[in-house]
């Protein structure tokens, strides 16, 4: 191939004539927020998903904070029992159903399509149906706080969350919520696998599609495994309380312990749903700042499909404290402890890519650095809880509230954050800025792990999770009041990224194409990206295309770094 | 190691509680094993992030980095590695299982310990090998923990001695503790004497303590149950064996006394 088909005639890309389409029956397109409403555009549906999980992660931030001032001293008065286990329960599902899992599937609409070449994903309408039912779920969830919220916890235990214990409608509220939100994942996910499967440009073989768009695959093919034991939880468990089915209900036959391995059949493949996709952001960002490829492309993208795998076979690692035989205890501890080497894996590697590189800090590698100082954390103290009769006195304590922080919030989050950095002006043409950035990154750091680290010592002193108030036991009221400050830290460094968001929107400096040096194919077009995404592909032939394409620029004599859509007819 | 030896301070700060029953202090050795590998991966993870922060930041005019793809004897080498350890960690856990699981002779002879029973479904529990054991019933219920004295002499002849909130046991005497729920699921958990079991509707679960220190052992609820999920509240009151028999005898009065006056008062036509 040679260099011209996409150098073509140099002009900058502000400069760029929109391409002409011909088309039969052309309607105009509705303007302002109608314009919104009726988008099939990946990237207008991407960014609907992004502000609206944003916001659905400040109220549960807003939420987190209310249960930390609750807890600042012992015996507190703020929350009321009840209020305290609604606060709770809507906290955990927010996080995991209404923000973590449903931002990944934002960054992926935006990016997929763009990463891989594509005019769009694979069904556009189905794209928008997806949003749709994700906003109208968190909307059915939300309107509960005016009747009676859930107080039954995110996992919904039967039988506290059957009628006989939780008689008001805000279970219902929540089921609804799992089935709404769970239709939305599903269909998203099988346009991810049908766009990733289909549509990616030529040259792009399995071996150079970028690790990101693996790790939103392999979360699809989870989400397509994992979300039907879920949905038909809950449908037994609507039925239990309106048809007086008896599935989980002892009294009608029914067992308890029934809900809690369909709950966590989907529940653990749930964790490597919201954790792999961030896994895929730091792959990206680590290279692109180290400035050196990534070190082990075959082990990271097989890892990922192995965590996959394995994190399909562990979910009763959740329930070491039930009645369970010893020898099926051991099978889903050796099963967890497997997962620890394919997660090794991926950390040393990304370790191997930073080590001898001529890494440049700017902020989505400050976040980069913070995922996997604190992944690790959350791996080590996962592997501790693997230990079944250790579990045995960690389990359902302030241990495991600390473990699953350090896996989703120092993980997943951070992640997302490294990603929000690091895409932000791609998807608005602005840079963020660097000082609000980095002061971010220090007080979420700080707060982060002055919040969740001391809840480690918390658990093992014997504080279980999920108490309203506690009475002034030994140290349990320095250490909560300690993490009660950290969390007042780490919401001010959400916020600042709030604000540097706001204010780059219209005050930041113009990003152009390809801010980063990055590797991969939406740094290939304008930022934003023009509606048709590509007027041209080129093609792929390594698993760092703009690299590839920058070194060409440079043989046909224009400056590195440069780079011109082609306006020329291409491949 | 050196972490290991003020343990008394730092114990609850590194380690989950131990010192009331031989198998908390089995499961705190194994934490601290296991904490330990931790540690030193911790250390290495860490100071290889660390390590590349600091030598190999960008420089001006300074050299590209050279574009190393991978080194497959390498990656081949810690995953071969990463498996080694979880493998070691594996094989630490099933040699500590046994002591966890196992139920230790009474050292108390002239007590009333009935023969063990075999169970069914007991990752917690093995039978001593004496079969000689003390058995409670522990029933969770919103938001009180009752106990049923099943080995002690008999209200009546199906009705065990009761006692709520606080379980009262004799000490150097195996515990054999029978945990169900009468509502929604609860956990069993006193964090001294070991590990937590639910107590979940229709099923029996099981765990045991051997106490050789006479005192008060506290812990609450540790499932989910409900608003008063905070309050519930549990103590364990370890006495000398005499001391216990002495106690059994004063609550079984005291429950036959209650009994009896309530029979009166029916009689006397109170509280109709």
């Amino acid at each position: 191939m040679s260099t011209s088909e996409y150098v073509g005639q140099r002009r900058p890309v502000t400069a760029l004539p929109r391409p002409e389409i011909v088309l039969h029956g052309v309607r105009d397109r509705p303007r302002g927020w109608l314009e919104w409403l009726t988008t099939t555009d990946h990237k207008k549906i991407g960014i609907l998903y992004i502000y609206a999980t944003f916001i659905f992660f400040l109220i549960g931030g807003v939420e987190a904070l209310m249960m930390r001032l609750q807890l600042a001293v012992p015996e507190n008065t703020l929350l009321a029992p009840k209020a305290y286990n609604a606060v709770m329960t809507m906290h955990g599902t927010t996080m995991v159903f209404l923000f973590v899992v449903p931002v990944l599937a934002g960054f992926g609409n935006y990016l997929v399509p763009l990463m891989i070449g594509a005019r769009d994903m694979a069904f556009p309408r189905l794209n928008a149906l997806s949003f749709w039912l994700l906003l109208f779920g968190g909307i059915v969830f939300y309107v509960s706080i005016f009747f009676h919220p859930p107080e039954a916890g995110w996992t919904m235990y039967t039988p506290l969350s059957e009628e006989a214990f939780s008689a008001t409608g805000g279970v219902d509220a929540w089921i609804f919520l799992i089935h709404l939100t769970g239709l939305s994942s599903l269909l998203g996910a099988i346009n991810f696998v049908a766009t990733i499967h289909n549509m990616r440009a030529r040259g792009m073989g399995w071996a150079r599609m970028p690790l990101f768009i693996w790790t939103i695959l392999i979360y699809s093919y989870l989400l397509i495994l994992a979300l039907p034991a879920v949905a038909a939880a809950v449908t037994m468990l609507l039925a239990d309380r309106h048809l007086d089915t008896g599935f989980f209900n002892p009294a009608n036959g029914g067992d308890p312990m029934l809900w809690q391995h369909l709950f966590w059949f989907f529940g653990h493949p749930e964790v490597y749903i919201m954790i792999l996709p961030s896994f895929g952001i730091i792959s990206e960002v680590v290279p692109v700042f180290a400035r050196k490829p990534i070190f082990g492309y075959k082990a990271i993208a097989a890892s990922t499909a192995a965590i996959a795998f394995l994190g399909m076979l562990v979910w009763a690692h959740h329930m070491f404290a039930t009645p369970m035989p010893a020898v099926v205890l051991s099978f889903f501890m050796l099963s967890s402890f497997a997962i620890g080497v394919p997660t090794g894996i991926k950390i040393f590697n990304w370790l191997a890519t930073m080590w001898r590189g001529s890494i440049v800090f700017k902020t989505p590698m400050y976040f980069a650095c913070g995922f996997i100082a604190q992944f690790v954390i959350g791996g080590i103290s996962g592997v501790i809880l693997a230990v079944f009769p250790v579990d045995w006195q960690l389990h359902d304590t302030y241990f495991v509230v600390a473990h699953f922080h350090y896996v989703l919030f120092g993980g997943s989050i951070f992640g997302l954050f490294a990603g929000l950095y690091y895409w932000f002006p791609k998807i608005t043409g602005r840079m963020m800025s660097e000082g609000l950035g980095k002061a971010s990154f220090w007080l979420m750091f700080i707060g982060f792990n002055t919040t969740f680290l001391i809840q480690h010592s918390l658990g093992m002193s014997g504080m279980p999770r999920r108490i309203y108030t506690y009475y002034p036991n030994g140290d349990w009221a320095a250490w909560n009041l300690v993490s009660t400050i950290g969390s007042f830290i780490l919401g001010i460094g959400v916020l600042l990224t709030v604000l540097n968001v706001l204010l780059s929107l219209k005050n930041g400096k113009r990003a152009g194409n390809d801010p980063w040096k990055a590797n991969t194919l939406e740094w290939f077009v304008p930022s934003p990206p023009p509606e048709n995404n590509f007027d041209v592909v080129p093609r792929i032939r390594s698993a760092e295309p703009m690299k590839d394409i920058r070194r060409d620029v440079a043989a046909a004599g224009t400056p590195a770094g440069s780079v011109y859509q082609p306006v020329a007819p291409g491949t | 190691m050196l972490l290991l030896a003020p343990a008394g301070a730092l114990a609850d700060f590194i380690s989950p509680e131990s010192g009331g029953s031989p198998n908390a202090d089995k499961i705190d050795t194994l934490y601290k094993i296991v904490f330990f590998i931790g540690v030193a991966i911790f250390l290495l993870v860490e100071g290889l992030l660390i390590t590349s922060i600091i030598r190999f930041r960008a420089r001006r005019r300074g050299p590209e980095p050279v574009q190393v793809h991978g080194n497959t004897p390498l990656e081949i080498g810690w995953t071969i590695g990463a498996a080694v350890l979880v493998l070691v960690i594996a094989g630490i856990t099933f040699a500590f299982l046994g002591p966890i699981r196992h139920a230790p002779n009474t050292t108390v002879s002239n007590l009333s310990a009935s023969e063990g029973v075999q169970f069914a479904s007991a990752p917690q529990v093995s039978n001593p090998t004496s079969k000689k054991a003390l058995h409670i019933n522990v029933t969770g219920m919103q938001y009180i923990w009752r106990f049923d004295y099943i080995d002690a002499k008999r209200l009546t002849e199906n009705r065990p001695v009761y006692s709520y909130f606080r379980m009262v046991v004799p000490t150097d005497t195996t515990v054999i503790a029978k945990i169900n729920a009468a509502d929604v699921i609860h956990s069993w958990w006193i964090p001294k004497l070991g590990g937590k079991a639910d107590g979940v509707p229709g099923y029996n679960n099981y765990t045991w303590f051997k106490i050789s220190k006479p005192g008060l052992y506290k812990g609450q609820c540790a499932e989910l149950c409900g608003e008063g999920h905070a309050d519930m509240r549990a103590q364990v009151l370890a006495l000398p064996p005499d001391q216990y028999r002495a106690w059994i005898e004063t609550q079984r009065n005291e429950l036959l006394a209650s009994q009896k006056a309530l029979a009166a008062q029916r009689k006397a036509g109170i509280g109709q």
